[in-house]
């Protein structure tokens, strides 16, 4: 199958790592991935805030950038992100008919018609839940809202990750309740995402997790940012009581992995924090070893 | 001058006509939403359940349900209903055995003068309506039970109910799977109020008025939709404190249902 | 604002409650304030996550008994759909089937206007005391404190609602107005202010229940007029219903000589038989039972059974400003419920009281500012996660609603101007590929305020929102387009291992 990959705009400038794993992942399993250089974003934050208007180009660009798979030169578009997949399927439309633009809403309804979240994609369309993926670690898994409530994903990535060799699932607690992003939320009434995050935090940590994975960045953006704010503060500020009590707690921070990353790792070439190497710069640089597409395919055993 | 009806409507009319649509009406569903026109309402759910009125499992459904609720069922052929009726009564008008009487207030502790002679105002009268089957009112009286028909022309006061010691009617129809009772104030349920203020209600339910869904029962009931109702699921409740459900408030804190088939 | 930060727990006397405001449907200091106060309330965060979580569970018990429940769903959203749609001619009829039974309707444009004529039916009827069944309705127009200003006593009788009264508190649920009260400060509120409690009165809710039914007793058997809402009227019949569980309302609508009902338009259903659909939606989305207690039905007044006198006052009070939105209108098939509060996690988090309004919760956030018609920060106090719009009964898409209105508040230039220069840069920067990529670049400049372990730990200006709480990851070393770009080269077999941008592409040295 040919089918193009949509990165999102946080994935492609904050965390490369996931649609990194998606072409890994594709071309794995023997598909062709197209990345059209038009793509930016998918309006969702604009049209979430409210601003419908300066949604309008951000949309049509999208919409554009992804025509042609309407018209079939791609089989399917992929987007490693539930909320993503949601605005487009659920919102585009709508933004590009109310600002009088009735043929580009029907060409974005055919777009969305074609547009799957990574799990779909896998699930449905290319009908596989054993990609051949090593993933030796204990990992919880959160939903998120979008991906649960919007889409309907159902347990279609937790299908994908039992089929993973050598993984421990654990349950994580209430968890389809809202980490307390919800994008210019956390801003804008932050105390109250902070208060949910905790809970969240609070649940993942308890786990015993080393990682937290989902199918969508945004939201791992703000857990991995509560989860490494839990450790550090876990570390730096414990009451002298306690450290006299025992050995004091190195908490390691919960790392959180999007599914592709752990879709994509594989004995070969096994997961690494280096596909997203965010050492600062005063420090040594990661390196990242990309692999040749003829070595990756059918690495699957 | 235009009358606040006039006003109203006339704003209702404006605001169906212009319709105008929000600046974003960006649909999670895809749908512009509330801007059919819905002549049609789709009725895919259960207008009837699989199971028969009076059924067995419909019976056992409906036990099932009411106990879960705390309401106390008794299960007799029709040959016993009267001999129920009279046990039953009987315990009641006993008043050691009437329930927890909160009495650290009510005037309806103290019996009023021009009450306190009427046999209806003496503490522990079971109230029937005035329509309810001779023979169960015999039995009881028989039995020994202080038996007060609320009579139509000069009906039972609040006061005077609130002393008795319980209430005893049939039903109209009663629904399974909620364990629910309607009673649509028949001959033989009577109005209301009887069937609401005092402390225990006995309610005689013919097995051939339970049918299992919600459904059922509203199109039974809308043979009549004039007459008033009211749908009981288990005595009195609240849910108040904590979301911590306590049986037992304003209505009848006991409820006891006799099913008869 | 002024009440922001320093606002602590309300103060030791713990049943202090939320002062009665001049408008139930504004009020208080702006959400975030608001909410930063109440997340400082460690009781009150216990009481509500008590609280919700028991009735989440008891929800989802007997939703899941129901086989065709998502069929429900489906004809309970099309049938308060048709009722807007027809809402002129179902009114006229209600109207003409509760006249030929007895009943008098009135019409009130306002709050005022209702108050009024409650007010005045009450006089009529010669009394100075009224019982009343919780109505949402007579909460939103504030008729409590209207009346007492005509110097007429209204006495709350459900439970609930009483606690809230005595403690001259806010309700804070639409279904449990005191859901934010555990028994302690039930226990406290009762034996200061219901002047009848036993002495000895413990905090067993069993307890408690049967002091309030003690105290209000004598007040349900000598009462002349009582004042109730709705939860349906059908149009076809002219009968009104009244869903309960106490047996408080039941009290109210059958032995008092006079009822006043007070009903919002937009609570018809068209026929008598759809009520099938309501009385199974409604007990298991609200309490979470499979039916309440106890639900009354009446038309107009029957001789010899219940009030000699009944009056229905229908309201509008800004009802048809919701009407005349195709998108908020939904708004108004809200069966008041309030699963949409209990799965909230904004809602267990801050509680009723930070909505500033009597309509809290997600229902709240889209029916008061359409209500007001004014400005408001409520369709903000919002993940859009869609719990809300997953449990409605109704099927009101909450989370598209709540986006309409955040659009409404940018057009109107409420949104605030630091927002909307961001955002106009964000969709130039946004909407073209090229630009996104130099972009993107650009932010990797935002490595320099790493520390250490590759996170961000404190941003300037609005970021510092962000990060009071949250670290943020440096911006990687090389974006996705980048290592693409490398991908690429490497599957033509340009240069394996080379992964530097491609000269003239834009890209700034690292």
């Amino acid at each position: 199958m040919r089918i193009a990959l949509a990165a999102t705009c946080l994935g492609d400038a904050m965390f490369p790592q996931a649609p990194i794993a998606v072409v890994r992942l594709l071309e794995r399993l023997g598909h062709t991935v197209v990345v059209p250089e038009r793509q930016a974003c998918c309006g969702q934050m604009h049209v979430n805030t409210g601003y419908q208007r300066e949604a309008v180009p951000v949309v049509r660009n999208h919409v554009r950038t992804f025509g042609p798979v309407a018209d079939g030169e791609w089989d399917a578009v992929v987007v490693p992100s539930g909320s993503c997949t949601g605005s487009i399927r659920h919102q585009q439309a709508m933004v590009l008919d109310r600002a009088g633009l009735a043929a580009e809403a029907r060409t974005a309804t055919a777009v969305a018609a074609r547009t799957y979240e990574l799990s779909e994609l896998l699930v449905d369309v290319l009908g596989v839940t054993e990609v051949g993926a090593w993933f030796p670690h204990r990992v919880t898994y959160h939903p998120t809202c979008h991906s649960l409530r919007m889409l309907g994903v159902g347990d279609r990535p937790l299908r994908l990750l039992r089929a993973v060799e050598d993984i421990e699932l654990a349950d994580l607690p209430e968890a389809a309740g809202c980490c307390g992003f919800g994008g210019t939320f956390a801003l804008k009434n932050s105390d109250t995402s902070a208060a949910m995050l905790a809970d969240k935090v609070r649940h993942v940590t308890g786990t015993g997790a080393e990682f937290l994975t989902a199918g969508d960045y945004s939201c791992l953006m703000h857990l991995g940012g509560g989860l490494s704010r839990h450790a550090r503060r876990g570390r730096s500020e414990r009451p002298a009581a306690q450290e006299a009590t025992g050995p004091a707690r190195t908490t390691p921070a919960v790392r959180t992995v999007h599914l592709a990353e752990i879709l994509a790792s594989t004995r070969e070439q096994p997961w690494s924090p280096g596909s997203a190497d965010r050492t600062p710069m005063s420090e040594s640089s990661g390196t990242m070893r990309s692999t040749p597409a003829g070595n990756a395919k059918g690495a699957a055993r | 001058m235009t009358t606040a009806r006039d006003e109203i409507l006339g704003r209702v009319r404006a605001a169906l006509a212009t319709g105008t649509a929000g600046p974003a009406a960006a649909s999670s569903t895809g749908t512009p939403a509330g801007s059919t026109t819905t002549s049609t309402v789709p009725r895919e759910y259960r207008e009837s359940g699989e199971h028969g009125a009076g059924s067995a499992h419909v019976l056992d459904l409906l036990v099932d349900r009411l106990e879960d609720y705390k309401a106390q069922v008794h299960r007799v052929s029709a040959a016993e209903v009267s001999a129920t009726l009279r046990r039953l009564a009987a315990t009641l008008s006993d008043r050691d055995h009437v329930p927890e009487r909160v009495e650290s207030t009510g005037s309806g502790a103290v019996p009023r003068p021009d009450t306190a002679e009427r046999a209806s105002g003496a503490p522990g009268v079971v109230v029937v309506p005035a329509g309810l089957a001779a023979e169960w009112v015999t039995a009881m009286s028989d039995g020994g039970v202080d038996v007060v028909v609320d009579p139509p022309g000069a009906p039972l006061t609040p006061s005077d109910l609130d002393r008795a010691a319980g209430v005893v009617t049939a039903a109209r129809v009663a629904v399974a799977e909620t364990g629910t009772i309607v009673l649509d104030s028949g001959a033989d349920q009577g109005r209301r109020a009887i069937s609401l203020v005092p402390d225990v209600h006995i309610c005689v339910v013919r097995a051939d008025q339970v049918v299992q869904t919600v459904p059922e029962a509203v199109r039974r009931l809308a043979h009549h939709p004039d007459r008033p109702l009211t749908w009981i699921s288990g005595p009195s409740a609240t849910s108040d404190i904590e979301l911590n459900r306590v049986e037992g408030v304003h209505g009848p804190r006991t409820l006891q249902v006799v099913l008869v088939g | 604002m002024t009440t922001g930060n320093n606002a602590g727990p309300p103060s030791n006397r713990t049943f202090l409650g939320m002062p009665q405001p001049a408008d139930p449907l504004r009020w208080g200091p702006s959400f975030p304030d608001a909410a930063r106060r109440e997340l400082g309330n460690d009781q009150l965060r216990r009481n509500l996550g008590h609280a919700t979580s028991t009735i989440r569970a008891k929800r989802a018990k007997v939703v899941g008994e129901v086989p065709d429940w998502e069929a429900l769903r489906d004809a309970g959203s099309a049938l308060k759909a048709q009722v807007m749609d027809r809402l002129p001619e179902l009114l006229e009829e209600l109207e003409r089937n509760v006249t030929a039974r007895g009943g008098v309707v009135h019409w009130a444009r306002d709050a005022a206007e209702a108050n009024r004529i409650v007010a005045g039916l009450v006089q009529e009827a010669g009394t100075d005391e009224v019982v009343k069944v919780k109505s949402m309705a007579t909460q939103e127009i504030g008729l409590n404190e209207a009346l007492e200003a005509e110097g007429i006593h209204a006495t709350e009788t459900d439970l609930a609602e009483l606690i809230v009264q005595l403690a001259d508190d806010m309700p804070s649920h639409i279904l449990v107005p005191a859901i934010h009260r555990n028994r302690a400060e039930i226990r406290e509120i009762f034996l200061d202010n219901m002047g009848d409690a036993p002495p000895d009165l413990t905090d067993v809710p069993r307890e408690l229940a049967m002091a309030a039914r003690a105290h209000l007793r004598r007040k349900f058997l000598s009462a002349k007029v009582a004042v109730s809402g709705a939860n349906f009227a059908v149009a076809e019949t002219g009968t009104l219903s009244v869903v309960e569980s106490e047996g408080n309302g039941r009290m109210c609508l059958t032995l008092p000589e006079t009822l006043i009902t007070v009903m919002g338009i937009e609570k018809l259903i068209p026929r008598f038989t759809d009520l099938e659909v309501f009385l199974q939606l409604l007990p298991r989305s609200s309490t979470g039972e499979r039916m309440n207690p106890y639900t009354s039905m009446w038309t107009g007044v029957t001789p010899g059974d219940g009030p000699s006198e009944f009056h229905l006052v229908l309201l509008d009070n800004g009802r048809t400003r919701v009407l005349a939105d195709e998108v908020g209108r939904s708004a108004l098939h809200c069966i008041r419920c309030s699963a949409c509060l209990n799965v909230c996690p904004v809602y267990e988090r801050v509680g009723g009281h930070a909505y500033g309004s009597v309509y809290p919760g997600p229902i709240g956030a889209i029916l008061t500012p359409q209500l007001t018609g004014e400005s408001s920060d409520l369709p903000y106090a919002s993940t859009l996660c869609g719990a809300c719009y997953e449990v409605c009964p109704v099927k009101i898409d909450i989370p598209s609603i709540l986006v309409d209105l955040r659009a409404r508040e940018v057009e109107s230039g409420s949104a605030g101007r630091g927002w909307g220069a961001a955002m106009k840069t964000a969709s130039t920067m946004m909407s073209d590929g090229g630009r996104f990529r130099r972009a993107a670049r650009l932010g990797r400049a935002g490595r320099i305020l790493g520390g250490r372990g590759g996170v961000i730990s404190r941003l300037p200006g609005p970021g510092a929102a962000w990060t009071a709480s949250r670290d943020l990851p440096l911006p990687p070393k090389r974006t996705f387009r980048d290592w693409w770009a490398a991908h690429e080269r490497e599957k033509t077999g340009e240069r394996a291992g080379d992964d530097r941008p491609r000269p003239g592409d834009g890209a700034e040295p690292r």
